[in-house]
């Protein structure tokens, strides 16, 4: 059992864990996931690292709900276990392995959306251990979703705050802001975009445009996470890769963003399904004719 | 009653029934049929049979003893042997072992060697016989890495030499390929698997899920910080192989390792677990081994048409034949000598049909059996909307690439010698699918005992 030591609401529907984990905190770096299982029933979800301390052997993590297993984690509370949480899985960031001084030259953005601002954080942060400093754009709907801004603000060289609805900060999408920091004369040698698919496909697009080479999180269906069942094939320019064992992070530029979309929308129907009997409970008995009342 | 030529008929879920449930197919031998069974072995001075088995248990030995009724006496014999004959009676490929070799089976059909065994392992178990207890405590620590048959016999015999015996294992649950890969229908999970894994920690081995090693930790970890003085590698041939033919990326290409891992170890099949499978209309499953008739099997039994497509004739399927049986008793399709060329997606990229090519058997070819060869102008369509990949696997990098010295060959197997499991690195000793690539349960069980052997010898000169 992993106990979980603090569990909190950070914003709207986004929740923050700090897991007991000492084997994953003492070995994982920057760029890497876990899976987590709540129960003997449950699914193995897999989960970015968002923090870590290796004196202290515990990690954190940070989810939006967005189906049945997201959302029944979010009831989980301080003091609750999850049956198994595994890892550190996959590569670390690239960064991590690159000669310091090289690095320390080198002009870096990251760009978070959304809940993906949770995964960029233990970048930035070691970077910023490191002694580099990085500019980072943080992207949210609005201002009640903008999250860790504290913890970011403290290991960022500059941060920069964006919302769709212009509440807080910069007004407009994170592609927006990337194209005005490089108008105000930026120059970066290398892109790092983080958050939901769709998002990252279009900073993909906008850092083509500028020519900035571009590093991405993929965030693929996967069960095992081990390179064992092949869920998780991404497409990488003529390459078909494993992200669980290969990535999660490739080259943007290189990404099939379509498929990649088609192939994570494969259990919609199944998934859709699982979130109303959850909602509903006992009542729903599959009445609506299409589901049977389960998958 | 018997002509004593033919086997006693082992009673089984009728097809039609079984298609739909994940219920065990075959019921098994009661102790009358056991008994009327095992007279019909001759016990031969020399026997071939013993040869035949790759552990070379006792055949005829315990077959006497069922003959008389002396079940627990018969699970000794077998004991001497095996670790695990409830599951080896149950998935070991009899027909090209044991019973391949049965001179019963020149006139007639061999003796049901396997049944035989299952009957004993079962009977032992409902009438409570434990193993051995271990030997007392020597104090040294030895780590295992995987918990399928490999693993899981090597550590109980180093605990019952009175070895501290961790087992590592990647997944959140204990077995390997006996629990995420070959079905409950085939081998019971909570009857079979579970019982020998309680048997093993019965021996005081500890096991340790969710820890990958070379990644949670790593062998020169385990070694020098975690005080182990050896190390034993049974982490079996999982990654799964793909065709590399256009299309073999679309919504609905599953490997086998998925299908099956889905069913198998996350209760897919179970409305009471939360991970979802697709069930599908019309399922082709690629290949003709044990785990293409497994993922075809249990497409089945979630209600779709299921078609296996291989490339060679059914002679040359290698699955067992009891497997193939079944599969055509169930329903399933065999679309033989034909090979899938390209896959093709609608505009939401599901995979709504494939392009396949008539094949015919050739010349002999490097494995000995006749090379299938395209005919030409032979292609046609097939309308499917799930393709199962299931070509084979091969032994996961994770553990090679980490361990420092630690050799492997072309094909990422690790290499060690097969009396003793030793690899290139000092302490370290492999065996099962991680050496071999995918094989058998029985062999990797043999190569578990093996490297307990080598990791004896080994400390014991130290
Ligand atoms: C490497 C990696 C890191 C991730 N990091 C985070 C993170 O830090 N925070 C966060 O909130 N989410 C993260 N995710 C996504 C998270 O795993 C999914 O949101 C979660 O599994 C959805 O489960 P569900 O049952 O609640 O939703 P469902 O209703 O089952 O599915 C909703 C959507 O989630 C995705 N999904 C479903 N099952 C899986 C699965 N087994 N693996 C991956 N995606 C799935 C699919 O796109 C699906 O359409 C990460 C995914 C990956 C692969
Ligand atoms: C679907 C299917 C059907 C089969 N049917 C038959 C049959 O009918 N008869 C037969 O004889 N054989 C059959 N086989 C083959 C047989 O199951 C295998 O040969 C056998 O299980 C190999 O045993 P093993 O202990 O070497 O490895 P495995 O059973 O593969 O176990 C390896 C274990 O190691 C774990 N592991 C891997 N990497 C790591 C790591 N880095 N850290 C920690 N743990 C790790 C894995 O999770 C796994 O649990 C079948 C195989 C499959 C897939
Ligand atoms: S272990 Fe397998 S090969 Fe050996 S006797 Fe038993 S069934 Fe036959
Ligand atoms: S070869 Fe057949 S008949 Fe002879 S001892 Fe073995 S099982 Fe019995
Ligand atoms: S999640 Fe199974 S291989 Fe990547
Ligand atoms: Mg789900």
């Amino acid at each position: 059992m992993y106990k979980i030591l603090h569990a909190e609401n950070l914003a709207g529907n986004i929740f923050l864990m700090q897991v007991e984990a000492p084997r994953i905190a003492k070995h994982c770096e920057p760029g890497q996931f876990l899976i987590v299982r709540i129960d003997e029933v449950g699914e193995r979800i897999p989960l970015t690292i968002c923090d870590y301390d290796k004196e202290a052997g515990t990690i954190t993590i940070v989810f939006q709900p967005v189906g049945a297993s997201t959302e029944r984690m979010s009831h989980l509370k301080t003091g609750d276990s999850f049956i198994d949480v595994v890892g550190p899985l996959g590569q670390p960031s690239e960064f991590i392995h690159e000669d310091m001084e090289e690095l320390k030259k080198k002009k870096m953005l990251f760009v978070a959306g959304g809940v993906g601002t949770a995964p960029v954080y233990p970048q930035v942060k070691w970077l910023h251990e490191h002694g580099v400093d990085v500019d980072v754009i943080v992207g949210a709907k609005t201002k009640d979703l903008v999250i860790l801004e504290k913890e970011m603000e403290a290991v960022a060289g500059n941060l920069y705050v964006t919302t769709d609805d212009g509440s807080y900060g910069r007004h407009g999408m994170v592609t927006k802001v990337i194209e005005d920091l490089t108008a105000e004369g930026k120059q970066y040698d290398v892109c790092v975009a983080i958050g939901p698919m769709i998002m990252m496909k279009f900073c993909c697009l906008t850092t083509k445009k500028l020519n900035i080479p571009t590093i991405v999180s993929m965030n693929p269906i996967m069960v095992d996470g081990t390179g064992m069942c092949g869920a998780c094939r991404v497409v990488v320019g003529d390459e078909i890769k494993f992200a669980c064992v290969d990535g999660p992070e490739f080259d943007g530029h290189l990404i099939d963003w379509a498929q990649a979309m088609k192939r994570q929308a494969m259990y919609k129907t199944e998934e859709g399904r699982a979130l109303l009997k959850l909602r509903e409970g006992d009542t729903h008995h599959g009445g609506c004719g299409h589901c049977g009342g389960d998958k | 009653m018997a002509d004593k030529l033919t086997k006693v008929p082992v009673r089984e879920q009728d097809p039609q029934v079984r298609a739909t449930n994940f219920e065990e197919v075959c019921l098994g031998y009661n102790k009358e049929e056991a008994m009327e069974e095992a007279s019909r072995c001759i016990n031969c001075k020399n026997a071939k049979c013993i040869s035949g088995c790759p552990v070379s248990i006792d055949i005829p030995g315990f077959i006497k003893e069922v003959k008389e009724g002396n079940f627990a006496e018969a699970y000794k014999v077998i004991g001497k042997s095996s670790s695990l004959p409830a599951v080896c009676g149950r998935v070991c490929p009899q027909e090209s072992q044991c019973e391949g070799v049965c001179i019963r089976g020149v006139k007639g059909e061999p003796v049901s060697i396997g049944k035989l065994e299952r009957f004993v392992a079962d009977w032992a178990k409902e009438n409570g016989v434990k193993p051995e207890p271990p030997m007392p405590s020597n104090g040294h620590k030895v780590a295992v890495i995987g918990s399928g048959p490999a693993g899981l016999t090597c550590a109980g015999d180093l605990a019952k030499l009175g070895y501290d015996v961790t087992i590592f294992e990647a997944l959140h649950q204990p077995g390997g390929v006996l629990v995420y890969g070959i079905p409950e229908f085939r081998l019971p999970k909570d009857k079979v698997v579970a019982v020998e894994v309680e048997n093993v920690k019965s021996l005081g081995v500890k096991i340790e899920t969710d820890v990958v090693i070379g990644k949670s930790t790593t062998i020169d970890e385990l070694l020098q910080n975690e005080g182990f003085e050896a190390v034993f590698i049974g982490s079996g041939a999982g990654l799964p192989m793909f065709m590399g033919i256009p299309g073999e990326i679309s919504s609905g290409v599953f490997s086998a390792n998925e299908y099956l891992t889905r069913s198998n170890l996350m209760k897919a099949f179970r409305d009471d677990y939360d991970t979802p499978i697709k069930t599908g209309k019309k399922v082709a499953v690629i290949g003709g081994g044990n785990v293409a008739m497994d993922a075809a099997r249990t497409a089945k039994r979630l209600g779709a048409e299921v078609h296996i497509v291989y490339r060679r004739s059914e002679a040359e399927l290698p699955a067992r034949v009891e497997e193939v049986h079944h599969a055509k008793e169930e329903g399933i399709i065999m679309d033989l000598l034909t090979n899938p060329l390209e896959i093709f997606a609608d505009e939401d990229g599901w995979v709504k049909g494939m392009k396949c090519i008539r094949m015919e058997l050739g010349e002999p070819d490097a494995s000995g059996r006749r090379r299938p060869v395209e005919i030409p102008g032979s292609e046609f369509e097939m309308e499917v909307d799930t393709v199962i990949m299931s070509l084979g696997t091969s032994p996961n990098p994770l553990i090679s690439s980490t361990t420092i010295g630690l050799d492997v060959n072309k094909r990422k197997c690790i290499i060690a010698d097969e009396e003793y499991g030793q690899t290139s690195k000092e302490g370290v000793f492999a065996g099962g699918d991680a050496v071999t690539g995918a094989a058998t349960v029985i062999l990797a069980m043999g190569a578990g005992k093996a490297g307990a052997k080598g990791i004896h010898e080994f400390l014991s000169k130290k």
